[in-house]
């Protein structure tokens, strides 16, 4: 341990690493958690007004983006796997594949959200004046919420395309993953975001 | 370093599939009946993703405690606030 060449070559903490990423992680459930909690609040000052405007959300694009987020958590894990066994162009794919489906997610929350405004349900819009206040604020917890989430598939997506650039180039290797194992955990954590915010905007009201 | 294997993921992803899938069905049957579920399979699918997903299942004890500590404070805060809201 002394030794300085030794030191010099070898100063990698994989495990701190990952504490930190999920030191990080535990800040964004709290975060998530803080929103789900007004959420709460709210519904239970206002049942009637949220199971209303929450009948108006499109069950097909909220269950079909849970599909595509737990295949795309399933994929980045067996990257990791893959990537563990010596697999690299394994890894490189099912990476690829993630971030497509990234894309995908991204682009039905375009869709759902155009249909939204289209019909001027947003935030001060035209489809949402002289609604009681409930719906309103159910609203405005959907947009902020599935919003302040999609950024989070935005930076995923970003972050999945470095890491797949960085498996490529030999910087990221079989012995050396901790970037893939902590890009790995973000997706999933945006994944897990997501498993809460199904039941509660699509499902239950 | 712990390998999962592909097998271990793909039996974990039918299940989140499936739970989900319960999850949908209970919403049609009745609103009191999608609530139940929720409360019941949204945890559960939420902590098969953390358990195996994210290997928290073989890391170290330390993940676990930081896991279960800002878990812990979520609930007091929720707990709390709910008791604010009810009684003001």
């Amino acid at each position: 341990m002394s030794d300085p060449v030794h030191e010099a070559l070898d100063h990698r903490d994989p495990e701190g690493a990952r504490v930190g990423m999920w030191l990080f992680l535990l800040t964004e459930m709290l975060l998530f958690g803080g929103l789900f909690l007004l959420y709460a609040v709210y519904r239970g000052r206002y049942p009637h007004e949220f199971a209303s405007a929450g009948k108006e959300l499109s069950h097909v694009f909220g269950i079909a983006n849970t599909f595509v987020l737990l295949t795309s958590s399933l994929s980045v894990a067996c990257c990791l796997t893959a990537l563990q066994k010596g697999q690299k162009r394994l890894c490189m794919t099912l990476l690829a594949v993630t971030a497509l489906l990234a894309v995908t997610f991204l682009v039905n929350k375009w869709l759902e959200w155009g249909a939204k405004i289209h019909h001027g349900l947003y935030p001060g819009g035209p489809g949402l004046i002289g609604r009681p206040p409930g719906e309103v604020l159910f609203f405005g917890l959907y947009y902020s919420t599935t919003g302040l989430h999609g950024l989070h598939v935005l930076a995923g997506l970003i972050v999945l395309v470095v890491v797949l650039g960085l498996v490529a180039v030999d910087r990221v290797t079989p012995d050396d993953h901790v970037l893939l194992e902590n890009a790995g955990l973000y997706w999933h954590l945006v994944d897990v975001v997501w498993i809460f915010i199904l039941p509660l905007f699509y499902l239950t009201v | 370093m712990h390998i999962v294997e592909y097998r271990t993921l793909i039996v974990v992803w039918l299940v989140l599939v499936g739970l989900t899938a319960v999850l949908v069905a209970a919403s049609f049957v009745s609103p009191a009946l999608a609530v139940l579920a929720m409360l019941f399979i949204t945890p559960t699918k939420a902590g098969l993703v953390l358990y195996i997903f994210m290997h928290l299942k073989y890391e170290a004890p330390l993940f676990k405690i930081m896991v279960l500590v800002a878990l812990a404070t979520l609930v007091i805060f929720i707990g709390m606030t709910f008791l604010d809201v009810a009684f003001r």
